[in-house]
């Protein structure tokens, strides 16, 4: 781990273990088209793993996704692999193709999603800004989170030894 | 916008690309014949729309997939005839021979995007 500068980001109460995960409906973009998809609608196929990150460009949205691709989670676990960010559709796009990962992303610019888990980040710098904090839920088929993990610092990336255990007992 | 989020998906599927004037006529239609359907979005680079190419044969949008007939459909002209005829007054309302796709006619060819 990268010896950050980091700052403590404010106590919140947000979504935790053993809470039924918030449904919504957004946009999910997959590497051909997007189209309105909602979480339930993916529980209902099997767990998913929902993976909150930083608008996309930034390097700790390609460090998230490029950690997940160097540990083969997307073909090792059976959970449905998605991503959040307040990045566009398109933008989606590009780092789907870059990336080359088998996942799927949701589009929430207005970040409405990150305040029902109640893991808001309004960014110092970029007024009017706001997008989740890094966070990974995993969530099952009833939408029950059985694992949850929340950035308490800024910048912060997910325990992924820890995330990785959880992950094969979902 | 589909008037209601639910669980079950409607049986229409419009591939259409953001602001392109022929799929906005398609989705004013579905609206008019208020028919309930599932939007995707695809690239706006012609060489990056394999879904619509598998589909339905064309990379241009926009492009209809109807379950309840059974029809795949290019061009808007086409969708607009096919969904006044169907769904419209006086329409067949369900074909009955579903199954088969209306191949294009080639009215307004090379209008769509």
């Amino acid at each position: 781990m990268p010896d950050f500068e980091v700052v403590d980001l404010p106590e919140t109460d947000y979504v935790e273990a053993g809470d039924q995960a918030p449904d919504f409906e957004r946009p999910l973009v997959n590497d051909e088209f997007w189209e309105d998809v909602s979480l339930s609608e993916l529980t209902d196929d099997g767990p998913v793993a929902l993976i909150f990150h930083s608008m996309d460009g930034a390097f700790p949205a390609t460090y998230v996704w490029s950690e997940i691709d160097d540990r083969g989670w997307i073909d090792e676990f059976d959970a449905q692999f998605v991503g959040l960010s307040i990045s566009s559709p398109y933008e989606h796009g590009d780092l789907l193709e870059d990336s080359g990962i088998d996942a799927s992303l949701f589009s929430d610019p207005a970040n409405g999603v990150a305040e029902a888990f109640g893991i808001v980040n309004d960014l110092d710098g970029m007024a009017g800004v706001s997008e989740p904090r890094p966070a990974v839920y995993l969530i099952d088929e009833d939408r029950t989170v059985q694992y949850a993990w929340v950035a308490d610092e800024w910048p912060e990336f997910p325990p992924y030894d820890h995330v990785e255990e959880e992950l094969a007992d979902l | 916008m589909p008037a209601e989020s639910t669980d079950e998906q409607p049986p229409i599927t419009l591939y259409r690309l953001q602001a392109c004037p022929y799929c906005e006529r398609v989705v004013r239609r579905l609206h008019e014949l208020d028919l309930d359907f599932q939007s995707r979005f695809v690239e706006p680079m012609h060489g990056d729309r394999d879904v619509v190419k598998r589909v339905a044969g064309v990379r241009t949008v926009p492009v209809i997939v109807d379950e309840t007939t059974g029809v795949t459909m290019a061009e808007s002209g086409n969708i607009v005839s096919y969904l006044d005829g169907t769904y419209g007054e006086g329409g067949d309302r369900v074909l009955t021979d579903g199954g088969h796709t209306v191949p294009d006619g080639g009215r307004a060819a090379g209008g769509d995007a």
